[in-house]
C-alpha cells in the first residue's frame, strides 16, 4: 500500500470528525504556539541585550578608583582618587593582554552655542577612547595626540548635543561652543549610538582632550587621575587575564599588602553580559519545560482519541484484515493518522505562535526574533509526540483478532 | 486449475480452553475440496460450521491437524503470511456485506488490490471490471448507503473476486436478503463457479444449499454427512440484475 494512499485514508478519517480532531490537536497547538511566541520574545530580548553590550564596546574593562574608609564610613568607589597617570602608563606598557587604554574624566557641564545651550556629560579623554568604545566619528575627526599634548581647546560632540544646539541635519564642524567659560572648536561628531540597556542616551555626550579637561575643570593635571580608566583587552578571551594582570600590577604599584582589599575596582563588561545571558537562558529553559509539559498533555490527548478511534473502527479493521491487510498495514495506517493529527497541530501552533509574537511586537514594541530552527524543532517535536503516543493505539489495532473485529458491533 | 485439491483439511480440531473446560468446536474434521466444486457447509448454530469457515478462510488457525490450501501448508503460518494468503488466494462474502461506509463501491472493491500492492490505474481498471462482472458498472461511485441490500452484496462479491482468487468463501451470503434478491446473488455465485472458481458456502438454509454441487452436514464439530448432488440452477429473475449473465 503506497504511503500517499495511506495518508489520504488517514486524512479522510481525521476530517470525518473535524471538531473532535481539532480539539484533540489543541494541546499541541497551544504547546507549540507558546514555544514559538516565547522563544521569539526570549531571542529578541537576548539580541537586544547583546546589541546593547556590543554598543558599549567589546572586551572592555573599566578601572575605578578605590573608596575612602574613614571611621567605618565607606565612601563608595571613586570617592577618593587612587589611580595615577603613571598607573595608566604602566597598564599601557606593562600588561601584554591590554590592547589600549584611555582615561575617562567626567563632569556634567553646560555646552553653549551662539543662541542655544545644553547641559551634557563632558568627558576628558585620549584619542584611543573612540576606538575602545567602538565608536566611529561620523563627521570631521577625533582630536589627536598632538591636541592632547598641547591642551588644545577642541571638542567632539554626540549627535544629541548637535541636535539640541544646531538641529538634526546641521554640520557644526569648525563652529565654536563654550564649555563653562572656555571656548572650544568643534572638530568632530561621533556616530549615533542609541540607548543603553538601561535607557541612557549614549549620544548625549561631548569629548575633549583630558589635558584640557584637567586644566579647565579639575584645576590642573596632578599626580592622580580623577576619573576612570577604560581598557580594551586584546581579545574577548583575554579579558579575564587582563583583569587579573592589571589587578596584580596595581596592587603592586599601590603597595597593597597581601590579604588587604584592593584600593581600586575593575568592572568586566563581558561578565555582566554573561550574567544577563544566563538569566535569559534560565528563562528559555523554564519556557521549554512548560512547553514540554503542554506537548506531553497534547500527546496524551492524541493517544486518548486514537484509542477511541480504534474502538470505533474495529469492524473496519476487521474488514481490512479479511481482505488481506497485514498487521503492519494497520499499524502504519493508525500511526500515520496520529502523526497527521500531531503535525497538523504543530503547524497550526506555528501559525498561532508567529501571530502572537508579531502582535506583541507591534502592540508593545517588544523585540521579537523568530528563528527558523525553533520552528523546525517545534514541528519535529510534535511529530515525535504523534509517533510516541500513536504507537500504542496503532499496535492495539494491528493486534486485533480479525474474527473478533469482524463480529464487533 | 492445475491443483486438483484446493482445500485439504486433515484431522483438524479447534479447542477453546475456558478455565478447566475444553470446548472442542471442531473435533477431527477432514475435508478435501477439488478445484471447481461448489460446496455448501450446513449445520445448526453451534455445529462448528463458522469455526470451520474461519479456518478455511485463514482467519483462524487450527489447534490440531493440518490444512493445505492451494498446495501450501497454512497451519503454521504467521498473521502476516495468513493475511497475504487471504489477499491472493481467497475472497470473502459476508452475511452483513461488510463494506466500508462512506467509501464508494469502486474504492471498496479496490481495497484488496491496495494491500496486494497493485498501483493506481491498474487497480481502478481491475475494480471497474469486477463491478461490471456483477452488473454494477453504473454504480461505481455510489456509497453503500445509496445501494440496496442486493447491490451491496454484489459489491462485496466484486471485492471478493477482484484479486482472481482460487476460492470464494461465502458466510450466509443471502441471510440479509429477500428471497428474490437471494436467487440473483446465488446466480452470480453459480456463474463464478462455472468460470472455475471454487465456491464454499456456509449456510443453515436448505434452499441455499440446493444450489451447490456438494453438501456437507456438520454437527457437534464433526462432519456427519457429505454428498454430491445435482445443483439447482439459479435463474436471475429481477429487473435490476439484468447484467448478471455477464458473471459467467
Amino acid at each position: 500500500m503506497n504511503p500517499l494512499h495511506t495518508l489520504r485514508v488517514a486524512l479522510r478519517a481525521i476530517l470525518r470528525n473535524k471538531l473532535r480532531s481539532f480539539l484533540t490537536t489543541l494541546g499541541i497547538v497551544i504547546g507549540v504556539g507558546a514555544v514559538i511566541a516565547m522563544m521569539g520574545i526570549g531571542a529578541g530580548a537576548k539580541a537586544q541585550v547583546e546589541a546593547a553590550f556590543a554598543a558599549m564596546g567589546t572586551n572592555i574593562l573599566i578601572i575605578l578608583p578605590g573608596s575612602t574608609s574613614t571611621s567605618g564610613v565607606k565612601g563608595g568607589y571613586g570617592s577618593m582618587p587612587t589611580l595615577t597617570w603613571d598607573d595608566l602608563a604602566a597598564i599601557r606598557s606593562e600588561v601584554a593582554s591590554v590592547k589600549q587604554a584611555a582615561p575617562s574624566l567626567r563632569s556634567s557641564m553646560p555646552v553653549v552655542s551662539e543662541d542655544q545651550n545644553w547641559t551634557t556629560s563632558v568627558t576628558g579623554t585620549s584619542p584611543e577612547y573612540f576606538d575602545i568604545r567602538n565608536w566611529p566619528i561620523a563627521i570631521g575627526n577625533a582630536f589627536t595626540q598632538a591636541d592632547v599634548d598641547g591642551g588644545a581647546k577642541v571638542i567632539v560632540l554626540g549627535q544629541t548635543v548637535v541636535d539640541k544646539l544646531y538641529g538634526p541635519s546641521a554640520d557644526p564642524i569648525g563652529l565654536m561652543v563654550r564649555v563653562g567659560s572656555t571656548p572650544f572648536t568643534i572638530v568632530g561628531v561621533v556616530a549615533k549610538k542609541g540607548q543603553s540597556a538601561t535607557g541612557q542616551d549614549y549620544d548625549d555626550a561631548a569629548f575633549i582632550p583630558f589635558s584640557t579637561f584637567a586644566q579647565k575643570v579639575q584645576g590642573g593635571l596632578g599626580k592622580f587621575l580623577q576619573g576612570q580608566i577604560m581598557v580594551e583587552a586584546t581579545s574577548s578571551d583575554a579579558t579575564s587575564r587582563a583583569q587579573k594582570d592589571i589587578t596584580a600590577l596595581l596592587r603592586d604599584r599601590h603597595h597593597v599588602a597581601p590579604g588587604d582589599d584592593d584600593d581600586f575596582s575593575i568592572r568586566n563588561l563581558s561578565e555582566i553580559a554573561d550574567a544577563r545571558q544566563q538569566g535569559t537562558e534560565t528563562m528559555t529553559l523554564l519556557l521549554a519545560s512548560v512547553a514540554a509539559v503542554s506537548l506531553l498533555v497534547g500527546g496524551i490527548g492524541i493517544m486518548n482519541i486514537m484509542l477511541v478511534s480504534v474502538t470505533e473502527r474495529t469492524r473496519e479493521i476487521g474488514i481490512r484484515m479479511a481482505v488481506g491487510a497485514e498487521p503492519h498495514h494497520i499499524l502504519t495506517q493508525f500511526l500515520i493518522e496520529a502523526l497527521s493529527l500531531s503535525v497538523a497541530g504543530g503547524l497550526i501552533g506555528v501559525g498561532f505562535g508567529v501571530g502572537t509574537a508579531r502582535y506583541l511586537a507591534t502592540r508593545f514594541h517588544w523585540p521579537v526574533l523568530i528563528q527558523p530552527d525553533v520552528i523546525a524543532v517545534s514541528v519535529g517535536f510534535s511529530a515525535l509526540v504523534g509517533i510516541v503516543f500513536g504507537i500504542y493505539p496503532a499496535r492495539k489495532a494491528s493486534q486485533l483478532d480479525p474474527i473478533d473485529a469482524l463480529r464487533f458491533e | 486449475m492445475d491443483e486438483p485439491r484446493v482445500i485439504e483439511l486433515t484431522d483438524v480440531a479447534k479447542v477453546y480452553q475456558t478455565g478447566d473446560v475444553a470446548l472442542r468446536a471442531l473435533d477431527g474434521v477432514s475435508l478435501r475440496v477439488r478445484t471447481g466444486e461448489m460446496i455448501a457447509i450446513m449445520g445448526s448454530s453451534g455445529s462448528g460450521k463458522s469455526t470451520l469457515m474461519n479456518i478455511i478462510g485463514c482467519l483462524d488457525r487450527p489447534t490440531e491437524g493440518t490444512y493445505v490450501l492451494a498446495g501450501r501448508q497454512v497451519s503454521g503460518m504467521s498473521r502476516g503470511e495468513l493475511a497475504r494468503i487471504r489477499n491472493h488466494v481467497l475472497g470473502f462474502v459476508f452475511q452483513q456485506f461488510n463494506l466500508l461506509a462512506r467509501t464508494t463501491a469502486l474504492e471498496n472493491v479496490e481495497l484488496p488490490l491496495e494491500y496486494g500492492g497493485i498501483s493506481g490505474r491498474e487497480r481502478r481498471r481491475k475494480a471497474g471490471d469486477a463491478l461490471a462482472r456483477v452488473g454494477l458498472a453504473n454504480r461505481v461511485h455510489h456509497h453503500p448507503n445509496q445501494l440496496s441490500g442486493g447491490q451491496q452484496q454484489r459489491v462485496a462479491i466484486a471485492r471478493a473476486i477482484v484479486n482472481d482468487p482460487k476460492v470464494i468463501l461465502a458466510d450466509e451470503p443471502t441471510g440479509a436478503l429477500d428471497s428474490r434478491t437471494s436467487v440473483d446473488v446465488m446466480a452470480i455465485f453459480q456463474g463464478l463457479w462455472r468460470s472455475g472458481i471454487t465456491v464454499v458456502l456456509v449456510t443453515h438454509e436448505p434452499d441455499v444449499a440446493e444450489y451447490a454441487s456438494r453438501v456437507v452436514q456438520m454437527k457437534d464439530g464433526r462432519i456427519v454427512s457429505d454428498r454430491a448432488q445435482e445443483p439447482r440452477l439459479a435463474q436471475a429473475a429481477s429487473a435490476e440484475s439484468g447484467g448478471d449473465g455477464a458473471a459467467a
